[in-house]
């Protein structure tokens, strides 16, 4: 039992050891690049992922059954399938039947994939925010000669993110984390680039310790910010706003 | 004017509205009243197509709001409605709320919206609370609010539905000072109301509606003097006991 306990500690001191340290110092020039690519990645994802969560999410509110049930094919399809699926699919299948999808680059393929994966998830919490908004309130703003979009735009959507805000700041943070799937289809991304360091050097230890900080610091502020709205959502719920 | 010609209502198996038929000239201040249940709500919503009838024609100064892409939102623009739960914009500010749709809808410049909606906020006896948020007044105050609102768009047309309804006691006469203020003037307007001393002191026309159908049609004094119904006459020995 101690011996055993001994054992794991040399093994983990050499999994830790100067050497392996030394190998990954020797990569941080590519960690680092890694990691811009992941923001550009999530950035660019998320941006994707907005508008489609929005579109979808006002389609999936609006009376008109047509569109709610085109937005329900797109909402049911991408949350129940494997975002890695998707993206090799998106990767390496899509090309054969659509040749000149090959000249779009490897990182935007991702940013694609994470994109409409994302803007599923929120496209649900919008159509949510948008619900939970009273039905005077779209009566009032029609009932003054505003059109559908106009009363959306200036008086439902509006309301609606202040309820919307905190689910889609976790949805950013799963975004980013999400973003991992691009190692699968060689964007040179943070994970991609730790996993290849790591098979060149034999170091997971530092690597991936390295690369999950990294990760860790970019999501934990958004993290934090949500729990914050999160708070202060209720706070306003429970004050009795009319 | 507005015009309800064989006006049917239902929701799934209920009939709400049944054939009404309605003219209300311009400039006349009409007084529904009705049990609940009665399609009162329901009638004076078919006046903005907020409800659309199952069949018949709704029209408003000579425009045939239930015709195949009539131009509704247009007509909308004179037609302003108070709601009974008031339905501010609880985001935006009191003056805010008067400014939105003069600007959004009618293109009106921000200087001309804010000037006619502060006129229109001192009218309502709130003009120091223009820069105050809904959930920050009472909902005597609001419902004050929502008429200036309603009043900025300069509308011909004013319809109320049970305003006084969602308020305190204590509330209700500052809302019903307001409306009364306003019918004094040339606009048309249509209340729904359980308010009886309104409806004698500020219409011109009481329609009484029960099951769906117009029971009693003609003057306050017809209405509650020389009710021809046995139901109105029922209704009216409750409430006004």
């Amino acid at each position: 039992m101690f011996d055993g306990f001994i054992q794991w500690l040399g093994n983990l001191s050499l999994m830790f050891s100067s050497a392996k340290w030394a190998s990954l110092g020797d990569h941080l020039g590519l960690i680092f690049s890694g990691l811009g690519i992941t923001i550009v990645a999530s950035v660019l994802a998320l941006a994707l992922a907005l508008v489609l969560g929005i579109v979808f999410g006002v389609l999936s509110a609006s009376n008109w059954k047509p569109l709610r049930a085109v937005a329900r094919v797109y909402v049911e399809f991408f949350q129940n399938t494997p975002l890695m699926l998707q993206v090799v699919f998106l990767g390496f299948g899509l090309p054969i039947v659509w040749p000149q999808f090959n000249a779009v680059p490897v990182l935007m393929v991702g940013v694609i994939g994470v994109g409409i994966y994302h803007g599923a998830y929120i496209s649900e919490a919008v159509r949510a925010g948008i619900q939970s908004i009273s039905k005077g309130q779209l009566e009032a703003s029609l009932s003054q000669g505003m059109s559908y979009v106009q009363a959306m735009r200036h008086v439902v959507i509006p309301q609606a993110l202040t309820v919307v805000l905190p689910p889609l700041t976790n949805q950013a943070v799963n975004l980013i984390k999400n973003t991992s799937v691009l190692l699968y289809i060689g964007a040179f991304d943070l994970m991609y680039q730790a996993k290849s360091i790591q098979a060149a050097n034999y170091n997971p230890g530092p690597v991936y310790l390295v690369a999950m900080v990294l990760y860790f610091c970019l999501c934990y502020p958004l993290a934090f910010l949500a729990k914050r709205l999160e708070d202060r959502a209720e706070a306003a719920q429970g004050g009795g706003q009319a | 004017m507005i015009e309800l010609i064989k006006v049917n209502k239902s929701f799934g198996s209920n009939h709400v509205l049944k054939d009404i038929d309605l003219t209300v000239p311009t400039g006349q201040k009409l007084v529904i009243i009705g049990p609940s249940g009665s399609g009162k709500s329901t009638m004076i919503r078919c006046m903005n197509m907020l409800e659309k009838p199952t069949s018949g024609r709704v029209v408003i100064d000579g425009a045939e709001l239930t015709a195949h892409k009539a131009p509704i939102a247009q007509v909308r623009q004179s037609v302003a409605m108070v709601f009974q739960q008031f339905n501010l914009y609880p985001h935006k500010t009191v003056l805010e709320n008067l400014t939105l749709a003069p600007i959004v809808v009618q293109g009106v410049s921000k200087e001309e919206a804010e000037d006619s909606g502060m006129a229109f906020l001192t009218r309502v006896g709130l003009r120091e609370k223009a820069g105050e948020y809904p959930a920050q007044l009472s909902g005597g105050q609001q419902q004050r609010v929502a008429i200036a609102r309603a009043l900025n768009m300069h509308p011909k047309i004013l319809l109320f539905d049970e305003p006084t309804s969602a308020l305190d006691p204590e509330m209700i006469q500052e809302v019903l000072d307001v409306i009364v203020g306003l019918a004094e003037e040339g606009i048309t307007m249509v209340v729904v109301t359980h308010e009886m001393g309104f409806a004698r002191e500020a219409a011109d026309r009481v329609v009484f509606i029960d099951e769906g159908r117009i029971l009693e049609d003609g003057t306050p004094q017809h209405f509650f003097e020389d009710a021809q119904h046995e139901r109105t006459k029922l209704f009216l020995s409750k409430i006004l006991r």
